[in-house]
């Protein structure tokens, strides 16, 4: 668990972790392996929030810390100008990796 | 006990209310936001700001949940400069009534330069009627970008205190930046996107736990008007001290929403079905 930053983190160990979460998240890497299976069998061109879930993936195993905020920021439109008009109101999870650049995380 | 302080009861059943009271929720704030299709005229608005200043807290009052409201005209309809325009002409009239705490939410929704127009005129009619402001940040891969800008744009104009604004939704990736800032902020609890209630006891356990909320943002897409109570659970289901959970889902809304002093959350006493009118 990273420092906290004034005391009000509990003491908890990895396993006391891994007993309240281990179960729940065994599912959700299970749910994401079907979908790229799934994926895998569909038809069609590659997508590219696809490729965006696969780069964030590799982050999950370089052994750094605050994937979460890492990945949050991988996804990010990294530009800082408006743009000149809204043509849409949703968004669709991440922008598309291979178009642009300069995204360090 | 606790308040949801971002939560708009208009797309929610008179059962969620029941639900709620029934999980210690006290009060709420309602802000302004998009009705899932954009409105035909400044008329649409005028109803909907009588809706949340008039019927709402009536029909919250009778689970004894004392119902807030902020005033606007949401991101995701400011494109149209010309409607923006006459809904800010008629958001004066509402600001006194008794349960209107400020202008929200506003903020942006694709950071287009139409929206960040209108922003800065909330901005501007938050500062001259000395109104709190709630802000909305964008969705997704626009969050960070949008939040940046929004922030900006407070600054720029100069004459709102950060203390006196709360920058909503956000995670892992704005929280550092808006607290850092001054401001407040929240986290929104939703399934699938925004925070789940472990990412944000995760935060808070790694930000801290001052100048933050939770809130369930319930509306008419996939959220949950009981977020709020499960966040404490999870809380509790991780050792922290009933004084922490009390903290973050009850004290903190009430400091920040107390600039206001129209806002209560005192035990309120349900009241009568609202059959006669
Ligand atoms: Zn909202």
């Amino acid at each position: 668990m990273p420092e906290s930053p004034d005391n009000t983190a509990p003491i908890r160990t990895k396993k006391a972790t891994a007993d309240a979460y281990f179960i729940e998240h065994r599912a959700k890497v299970l749910d994401i392996a079907a979908f790229l299976d799934r994926v895998d069998r569909a038809g069609g061109e590659d997508d590219y929030r696809v490729a965006a879930l696969r780069v964030a993936i590799s982050l999950l195993l370089d052994g750094k810390p605050e994937r979460a905020r890492r990945i949050l920021e991988l996804w990010s439109d990294q530009t800082t100008v408006p743009i000149g008009k809204a043509h849409m109101k949703g968004a669709v999870g991440c922008v598309d990796l291979s178009s642009s650049t300069d995204r360090s995380t | 006990m606790y308040i949801d302080p971002h939560v708009h009861m208009v797309s929610r059943t008179t059962d969620d209310y029941v639900r709620m009271a029934r999980a210690g929720c006290v009060a709420i704030t309602e802000p302004a936001f998009w009705a899932g299709y954009d409105r035909s005229s400044v008329g649409g608005f005028f109803d909907y700001f009588r809706l949340l200043t008039d019927f709402e807290p009536r029909r919250a009052a009778q689970f004894g949940i004392r119902h807030h409201t902020w005033l606007c005209i949401n991101s995701k309809e400011s494109e149209d400069v010309g409607l923006s325009r006459e809904v800010l002409g008629i958001i004066p009239q509402f600001l006194d009534a008794p349960n209107v705490l400020g202008i929200g939410e506003i903020g942006l929704n694709k950071n287009s330069r139409n929206e960040l127009l209108i922003l800065e005129e909330h901005i501007a009619l938050a500062a001259k009627y000395q109104q709190m402001i709630l802000i909305h940040t964008p969705h997704l891969e626009d969050k960070l970008k949008g939040t940046i800008l929004i922030m900006d744009a407070i600054k720029a104009h100069g004459g709102i205190s950060a203390g006196r604004v709360l920058i909503d939704h956000v995670e892992e990736h704005t929280v550092k930046p808006v607290l850092d800032r001054g401001y407040w902020c929240g986290m929104t609890l939703y399934p699938d996107t925004k925070c789940t209630p472990q990412r944000a006891v995760d935060i808070i356990e790694m930000y801290g736990n001052e100048r933050i909320w939770m809130n369930s943002a319930g509306d008419w897409g996939h959220s949950d008007p009981l977020a709020v109570p499960k966040a404490q659970m999870e809380m509790r289901r991780r050792g922290h001290f009933e004084s922490l959970v009390h903290k973050i889902t009850f004290e903190n809304p009430r400091s920040f929403l107390s600039q206001s002093a129209k806002f209560s959350a005192q035990p309120l006493t349900p009241t009568a079905a609202d059959v006669t009118r």
